[in-house]
């Protein structure tokens, strides 16, 4: 059973195939420790894989190695309550495109995971059903807002796992997790079945112990999807990572980025894997993403408006709660929202519904486009001299509990590096890079869109030279 | 910069009920986020084009071709209070 444990998800699903392990093994294995979770990072475990698709068979692409799903991806019968307790126990009639895809691929549903509440949040605080806690460290917070998909993996209670991200909800969590994580360029998975945040940032993406495992995992979530308009079919199937250089690459490193506000141990360790890129070939050089430092201002007029309006669904009607109605359907509507949403959600919808409100628009959420605007342009500049943008994922390593609850802008600050390429819609990617303080540190390489293939390939060369040592998160 | 009958109005609009203390604690903490927000209005955007989205995809239309859809019972299903064939709610007159 332990040996399983030791595997990769891509070598399990290699050793099941040449029927070395039977699918059933590894079933039991992971559901064991996943049942046994005592970081909060599962709000739901199956006791079963779903007959329907033969549990995963030896045959199959994924091999019947399960995967841990954040909580707010829809999943058929199965509680999907996006981290809120306005869905308490809200059990969909449908599931998500992406879940569906990675089972009929192969892969059951291992279980949902803990996140912070409508995937708000950068520690996961914010969950109506409690935090998570980083396995590395259980006083220190695992990122957010997908820090249960983060901390699972870590901690080997699932193989891989998906999770979605905004402004930075699988990058960050990733780095503070020490696993990998991808956020795929906006529109390369389907967004169908996905409880909303802010439609034109959200998107879904793997979380994996190496780079091979990512892209395997992120190879079957892929594909343009009727349900959902704004995806786009692949320009060429994902690819599992091979090289071992970086012979030729051009690394720009944005000096907004790369410098003040970007915790010293942190700025160490992403200066080291800068002289590794260079050892295996890569030229390094500093670029400029000028509008870089108002990226977070534009992020959180754009996300919050885009909210307040997704948000509008949860009023009592249609499914989860309800709140007494004795005075009417209007008292009705408020009372549900007042007592079904958490703090930093009723913050966001209240900020988003103040940008969007009469006489502010221009001023904030009009502003914010145009802010947009600018980033996308810069990193396109940036791609013109230069392969990748590299820079540390977080500006810090997993923070105590509590103490950034309250103070939201602080909390804010979390997503500094990652908000930019989210804005932009670009694939960016987070490995661990060794430690600072003894916590896992992230690095981060963004690239054009649909360079998924390149990125996974810059990341593959880069994790063989860091050579990071996850184990221990998993003892 | 936010007063407290700016974030009783947008409460209102957000269909939001909060309490004093939170209505209080919502103009500190709004007003901080928006200071913090404010330095985008140093930037010159003159001419610079809005961004609602990031994919370049415009009518994205499928075939009018009927199929079927969820059955009532299962889109009823997850329903705090239901009629014979509909979402029940109270009175918006009471």
């Amino acid at each position: 059973m332990s040996d399983i444990l030791a595997l990769t998800a891509a070598e399990t699903v290699r050793r099941v195939g040449a029927g070395d392990i039977a699918p059933a093994e590894v079933w039991e294995t992971y559901r064991e420790r996943a049942a046994k979770d005592d970081l909060n990072a599962f709000t739901w475990v199956a006791d079963a894989p779903p007959e329907e698709h033969g549990g995963g068979s030896a045959g199959m692409a994924l091999g019947g190695v399960p995967v841990a799903v954040k909580d707010l991806f829809c999943t058929r019968g199965v509680p999907s309550q996006a981290g809120s307790k306005v869905l308490e126990d809200y059990r969909p009639p449908y599931t998500a495109t992406a879940v569906s895809r990675l089972e009929r691929a192969g892969a059951p549903l291992l279980g949902k995971t803990n996140q912070d509440e409508f995937a708000m949040g950068s520690s996961t605080e914010n969950s109506a059903y409690g935090p998570v806690l980083n396995p590395w460290n259980r006083e220190r917070v695992p990122g957010g807002s997908s820090g249960g998909s983060a901390a699972a993996v870590a901690a080997g209670l699932a193989p891989w796992a998906i999770g979605t991200d905004t402004g930075g909800s699988i990058r960050q969590p990733a780095a503070l997790c020490g696993v990998v994580g991808l956020k795929p360029t906006y529109g390369a998975v389907s967004r169908y079945g996905m409880i909303a945040f802010a439609s034109s940032l959200d998107q879904a993406g793997p979380f994996a112990r190496d780079v091979t495992d990512a892209a395997l995992l992120f190879r079957h979530m892929v594909g343009r999807d009727d349900r959902d308009s704004t995806s786009l079919g692949p320009e060429e199937e994902v690819a599992l990572p091979e090289a071992e250089d970086l012979a030729g690459i051009r690394l720009g490193v944005p000096e907004e980025l790369s410098g003040e506000g970007i915790e010293p141990g942190v700025l160490e360790a992403f200066n080291d894997t800068l002289r590794r890129a260079e050892g295996l070939g890569a030229s390094v050089e500093p670029c400029r993403l000028e509008h870089a430092p108002h990226a977070l201002s534009a992020y959180y007029l754009i996300a919050p408006a885009e909210a307040s309006s997704n948000l509008a669904r949860f009023d009592g009607v249609r499914y989860g709660l309800r709140a007494n109605g004795d005075d009417g359907l209007l008292a009705m509507y408020t009372r549900t929202r007042a007592a079904g949403f958490g703090d930093e959600v009723k913050r966001r919808i209240m900020l988003g519904t103040y940008a969007l409100s009469s006489g502010y628009y221009d001023a904030y959420y009009g502003r914010a486009q145009r802010v947009r605007t600018k980033i996308a342009e810069d990193f396109r500049s940036a791609f013109e001299r230069f392969d990748f943008v590299v820079t540390p994922t977080s500006p810090s390593v997993a923070f105590p509990l509590g103490e950034r609850t309250s103070d939201p802008l602080a909390m804010y600050l979390s997503d500094y590096c990652t908000v930019p390429m989210s804005l932009a819609g670009i694939p960016a990617i987070s490995i661990p890079n060794g430690r600072s303080q003894g916590l896992p540190t992230g690095f981060q390489i963004a690239g054009p869109a649909f360079s998924e293939n390149r990125v996974l390939a810059a990341a593959h060369a880069l994790e063989r030279a860091i050579g990071f040592d996850g184990a221990e998160a998993r003892a | 910069m936010i007063d407290r009958d700016e974030v009783l109005h947008v409460a209102r609009l957000a269909r939001l009920e909060l309490s004093a203390d939170e209505v209080e604690r919502m103009a500190r903490e709004l007003s901080a986020v928006l200071e913090h927000i404010e330095k985008i209005s140093e930037l010159d955007l003159d001419g610079v084009p809005p961004t609602s989205h990031v994919v370049e995809v415009a009518n994205a239309l499928r075939a009018d071709e009927p199929r079927p859809s969820l059955p009532r019972e299962e889109a009823l299903g997850g329903a705090p209070a239901v009629s014979d064939d509909g979402f029940l709610v109270p009175s918006p007159g009471a």
